[in-house]
């Protein structure tokens, strides 16, 4: 793993041009995640509807190109799943970021393994490895609805 | 000693750094340590390790000796009046702590106003903050100008008949702004507000002379001045250090002790509780000898050089903006990209081998006021030169390629 792998061009390009950023209309849940560290910020809508599907999801925040591509591509994935889904894939990729070498949830489609392993390039840089999993920690408290906001300081995330 | 080899005394240089040449720019965030001061550490651990100030076995006598060298030493590059106004401590964190802990403990009472600046590091401004929270005490800002500087008038402005201590950093770990101490401590003494100083920055790149400045306190971190880690000093005034009450308490630094009271030990062991970093403290003498060998003023003239050549070159580069314009400058050039986190620089540059810091560098007041989550930051020690600087730029010009800028 070097650097090239790390700042690969898709990465680039969603930090650069993260898609689903703003708020979005009529959402139902939501969440903060902060990094003090690096000062990267995201919050995190969604729209769950009574089949607990994802109608809509966006993100807003400031931070560093990882954090901010990490929420792009996660919000583009979530948009349409369901939530038993969506828990089952943040959980895979969490494991994946920290320890697992490969993604292994039958949920994910190969076209979507390829786009979430881009982001394996930070499991080189341990100091960076928050930065990729913010947002998918502020999801989960979104989805859970707990009112807490994410601090990746206070948290054993 | 000729100060454009000095590199060549610190072995860490002799090694790649992932197959590169290791370009060291974190000297704010801690020095690297010269070769004789490893060798100290090892030497005394190899052949005269003993404990101090309690035995008197031939080992320990030595020990003692060796530990109360360094002491000595500090005093006179200090320029202190007295070897017993020098306390040894675990960093200068501890040395801020122990002041905001003693003094508070006995002179600070609800509404009173402590004094200290938007440019501290946290470890001057938490330890204050434990008494707001303690004791009702208030915690004044003096603000910062456009320049990132704290002038006279800026402190001045805060001052008011509540201010009972003034605590100030020496030199800006963000915008590396010199502040004017001697002024300061003129100023607050002649209203009879005692002064400490943060001299993280100052100590490794100033030249020292605690008669001259006046201040009562000052807090030092020697593993910022090529000295081993775990390990800071405490310069206080006699008369602080006999009035103000012991910090910690454990052996060494009682003098009688009885089931119904305890008597304190003399100056300094009052304030030195516990097995002290005895290695560190004694190869810190070498830090010491070391400076003095090459001397503060070429320090001061090499890395004035240096960052005048990297401020020159960086703000030549498009899309680099330098955080802070003081007029009096530490060696500290802290900068952002447009369009580009301060830690994607950091990562990016630690591949060719250069080592910066990112984030707020534990200023997060003065991020805030600057409105900024994080920022770069190069950082310059004496064993610099120019070939870094221009390996920076080089980077960070990797860099603006990796994000598509001009």
């Amino acid at each position: 793993m070097n650097l090239k792998e790390l700042y690969q061009e898709i990465i680039l390009d969603h930090g650069k041009n993260p898609r689903n950023l703003g708020s979005i209309d009529k959402f139902n849940r939501d969440a903060k995640g902060h990094n003090p560290l690096c000062g990267d910020k995201v919050h995190v809508y969604l729209k769950l509807n009574e089949k607990k599907k994802i109608e809509d999801i966006s993100f807003e925040g400031s931070g560093c190109a990882i954090s901010m591509a990490s929420a792009s591509i996660m919000t583009d994935l979530f948009k349409g799943k369901e939530e038993s889904e969506v828990k089952e894939i943040i959980n895979d990729f969490l494991e994946m970021i920290k320890e697992k070498p490969e993604l292994s949830s039958q949920k994910l489609q190969d076209d979507e393994k390829t786009k979430l392993m881009c982001l394996s390039g930070v499991k080189q840089y341990p100091m960076r490895v928050k930065c990729a999993t913010l947002s998918w920690h502020t999801l989960t408290s979104a989805i859970n609805n707990d009112k807490k906001e994410i601090n990746t300081e206070n948290e054993k995330i | 000693m000729n100060i454009d080899n000095i590199k060549s005394q610190f072995p860490i240089f002799n090694n790649k750094v992932q197959n590169n040449d290791l370009v060291y720019l974190d000297s704010a965030n801690s020095s690297q340590k010269p070769q004789v001061v490893i060798d100290r550490i090892y030497d005394f651990y190899t052949k005269e390790f003993s404990n101090v100030g309690r035995s008197v076995h031939y080992l320990a006598v030595a020990a003692t000796n060796l530990y109360e060298n360094t002491r000595v030493s500090v005093q006179k590059y200090l320029n202190a009046k007295d070897k017993h106004e020098i306390v040894f401590t675990k960093g200068a964190t501890e040395a801020i702590n122990l002041v905001a802990n003693t003094f508070g403990q006995k002179y600070l009472k609800e509404g009173d106003e402590v004094l200290i600046t938007e440019l501290e590091h946290h470890s001057n401004y938490v330890p204050w903050h434990y008494l707001r929270k303690l004791k009702g005490i208030k915690i004044e800002f003096a603000e910062i100008n456009n320049d990132g500087e704290i002038t006279l008038e800026s402190l001045e402005k805060k001052i008011t008949p509540k201010t009972k201590i003034i605590a100030v950093t020496h030199i800006s770990n963000v915008t590396g702004a010199i502040l004017p101490i001697k002024e300061i401590t003129e100023l607050a003494h002649s209203k009879n507000i005692p002064v400490l100083v943060d001299g993280c920055q100052g100590a490794p790149h100033l030249k020292l002379d605690m008669q001259d400045l006046d201040c009562d306190f000052y807090a030092i971190s020697c593993h910022k001045m090529y000295g081993p880690t775990g390990l800071g000093i405490l310069y206080a005034k006699k008369k602080w250090l006999e009035e103000l009450p012991p910090y910690q308490g454990g052996g060494g630094m009682i003098s009688e002790v009885k089931k119904e009271g305890i008597s304190y030990g003399d100056l300094p062991n009052k304030y030195e509780a516990g097995t002290m970093a005895t290695a560190q403290v004694i190869a810190f003498n070498e830090s010491i000898k070391f400076l003095e060998k090459i001397g503060i003023k070429n320090i001061v003239s090499h890395e004035k050089k240096l960052m005048d050549y990297g401020l020159e070159i960086l703000k030549k580069n498009n899309s680099v903006k330098i955080i802070g314009n003081p007029r009096n400058k530490g060696s500290v050039i802290s900068f952002t990209i447009e369009g580009v986190h301060p830690h994607d620089i950091a990562t990016i540059l630690d591949e060719d081998g250069v080592a910066i810091r990112a984030g707020h560098h534990c200023c997060q007041i003065l991020h805030e006021k600057l409105g900024l989550a994080a920022t770069a930051r190069a950082s310059l020690g004496v064993y610099n030169v120019k070939s870094d600087i221009d390996q920076l730029n080089d980077s960070i010009n990797k860099c603006k390629k990796i994000f598509d800028l001009k």
